[in-house]
């Protein structure tokens, strides 16, 4: 049957279908643009998270390991050690760690870690990212009578405790960062990952 | 003879090609008020600005390097060997901050004589989408020399869309293409700062033009010239662009590039103003410089972020700051657009407005004291409150009733 008639229903579906399809088209050849952008291969390979083994680690020991870059300290430490530092919470900027960004949730406690032992954390001063210096000595001469032991930033004279808590009237605006990580055993962390149930 | 065979050339080329037709239609034909005075300049002084950038630009690509080992020395092999390469990236330095310096008077004047209002709601949005593109421009391009403010500065920025609640931290990730500011960022920063975003920046000047001819520009009295036109449908107060404007925007350019080389070859760092002093030392991801501080035409915004203490709230706010221009046309509420025949009110709030936007941008180039926080939050009130009220005082002003003709 032949008619000059437009179907104008009939031209609006096939369009609205066309387009449809077409979109999807589209859709799927910008996909591979847009995920070149991510992190490449070799750039994931570098930023991998990295598995260390603490277990001969000695209390009052201090390990440092590189990730992305970056020095993560790894210390472990007794009950000697947190009592030593309850004593410090007032002359602490925030000792309760409520600056978020500065450690995962799962590490936002009185020791800033998963296991109260093993301190994990970025060995970068949060004031302009130099690296601090482990003092675990108790009232030495330079640093006077009443360090209880951390980390000291030879730099700007930012200050630290042995859970990265910065002291207050330093240069240094927050404490210094948790990166995130989980034990894989008792003995072995991963740092660079959450943990798997938090 | 040579005359006959120019005119038979002449025709050859006119029944392939409309060049009579587009010179008529945008420049010996097209009239534009005959009382466009001095902030009229800035709209083509911004064209020739464009072109410096890009023509620069493509001299500065010819020996520049943009890995992060060799973008630094490549910067410096330009600036110390290549010949009249000074010249070359001082141009391009300089030309950005003043693309700003004139975008911000044509903006201005947009505010002054309300050339935003009906019918050129679009032209201002095409005008609006190209000041987020510029910024964009501007803020990649910051990067590509890897000094130490390049990459804190980008550093700062892209942590921005960290942010963003869930999706932040993918967001900058994969605008950063590493866990850092890296090699990988330095280079896709360069790839869209030298194609990407020139040349949607020069489709969306098209649009911005083809806009502006539709509607004709606006003028210091805020009337429409084509509401009077003469028995040959030619505006009364038009008069043809060319000659006409073309040659007083050529007094613009003069004048502008005899105040853009005192700055080129006398002041090209402008005091730390266009090309900051850390800049100068070398990309150190171990090292935070001591006070960053994004460059003159970026502070305004970045005292906005500054002044809310919530990261996320403070991200919005910036954003807000720039997506309220974008509905100015609709703010506007008064029965006439030029200032000339506003009342008192919008004189005091556009004034109020100009002060905040200024203080603005020094409160952002100091270090983020108690009391300079303070005067943020008032100068970022007064900056919203400027948008937010306009429906309000614009309507209660007492305006005066324009003239039929342009005076």
């Amino acid at each position: 049957m032949a008619s000059d008639e437009v179907d104008h229903r009939r031209r609006r579906i096939l369009t609205g279908a066309a387009t449809a399809v077409g979109g999807v088209g589209v859709a799927y050849v910008a996909t591979p643009f847009i995920l070149s952008m991510d992190p490449s291969l070799k750039a994931q390979a570098a930023g991998a998270p990295i598995d260390v083994d603490v277990s001969k680690l000695k209390v009052g020991q201090l390990m440092t390991v590189e990730w992305r870059g970056k020095p993560i300290w790894i210390l472990r430490r007794n009950q000697e050690m947190f009592d030593r530092m309850n004593q410090l919470n007032e002359l602490l900027r925030d000792p309760n760690s409520d600056e978020l960004s500065q450690q995962p949730h799962y590490a936002k406690n009185a020791h800033r870690a998963i296991k109260p032992e093993i301190m994990v954390m970025e060995g970068i001063c949060t004031h302009l990212g130099c690296a601090p210096t482990f003092r675990p000595e108790i009232g030495p001469a330079d640093l006077g009578a009443d360090w209880k032991g951390g980390f000291f930033c030879p730099c700007h004279g930012s200050r630290y405790d042995l859970s990265g808590r910065v002291y207050a009237g330093v240069p240094a605006p927050s404490n210094l960062k948790v990166p995130p990580y989980r034990f894989v055993t008792d003995s072995r962390i991963m740092i660079g990952v959450d943990p798997e149930h938090v | 003879m040579m005359r006959d065979w120019f005119i038979l050339g002449k025709e050859w080329v006119e029944t392939r090609f409309p060049a009579k037709e587009f010179w008529d239609d945008h420049l010996v034909k097209y009239y534009a008020p005959r009382n466009l005075n001095f902030w009229y300049f800035f709209g083509s002084l911004a064209m020739l600005v464009l072109v410096m950038q890009i023509v620069t630009g493509i001299f500065l690509t010819m020996n520049y390097k943009p890995t992060a080992s060799t973008a630094f020395a490549s910067v410096e092999y330009i600036m110390r060997d290549v010949n009249w390469g000074w010249l070359i990236r001082y141009m391009h330095s300089t030309g950005a901050s003043f693309f700003f310096v004139v975008i911000y008077l044509h903006m201005f004047r947009a505010f002054l004589y309300g050339s935003y209002r009906k019918p050129r709601e679009l032209l201002w949005l095409f005008g609006m989408a190209l000041f987020v593109l510029l910024m964009a421009e501007a803020f990649m391009g910051y990067l590509l020399p890897w000094g130490q403010m390049s990459f804190w500065g980008a550093q700062v920025i892209i942590s921005l869309f960290g942010a963003i609640p869930v999706i932040g931290n993918d967001i900058a990730l994969w605008i950063r293409g590493d866990f850092v500011i890296a090699d990988a960022t330095l280079n896709r920063f360069f790839a869209f700062h030298v194609i990407a975003f020139p040349l949607v920046i020069i489709g969306m000047v098209m649009f911005h033009l083809i806009a502006l001819h539709r509607v004709g520009s606006n003028n210091p009295d805020g009337i429409e010239i084509k509401a009077n036109k003469n028995e040959k449908g030619i505006p009364k107060d038009g008069i043809p662009f060319h000659p006409y404007f073309t040659l007083k925007d050529m007094l613009g350019v003069i004048v502008f590039l005899m105040i853009f080389s005192v700055v080129v070859f006398y002041f090209p760092e402008m005091g730390g103003w266009f090309l900051e002093k850390d800049n100068f030392i070398p990309a150190d991801p171990l090292k935070t410089p001591e006070h960053i501080t994004p460059l003159w035409y970026f502070t305004p915004f970045y005292a906005i972020l500054r002044a809310v203490p919530d990261k996320f709230l403070g991200v919005m706010l910036m954003g807000a700051s720039i997506a309220v221009l974008f509905v100015v046309p609709w703010l506007d509420r008064s029965p006439v657009k030029s200032i000339r025949y506003r009342g008192l009110y919008y004189k005091i709030a556009l004034a109020l407005f100009v002060i905040s936007f200024i203080a603005l941008g020094y409160l952002g180039t100091v270090a983020a004291t108690p009391t300079a926080t303070v005067f943020s939050r008032i100068c970022s009130f007064i900056y919203f409150a400027f948008f937010v009220f306009m429906p309000i005082y614009t309507r209660l002003d007492k305006t005066k009733a324009p003239p039929d003709r342009v005076t």
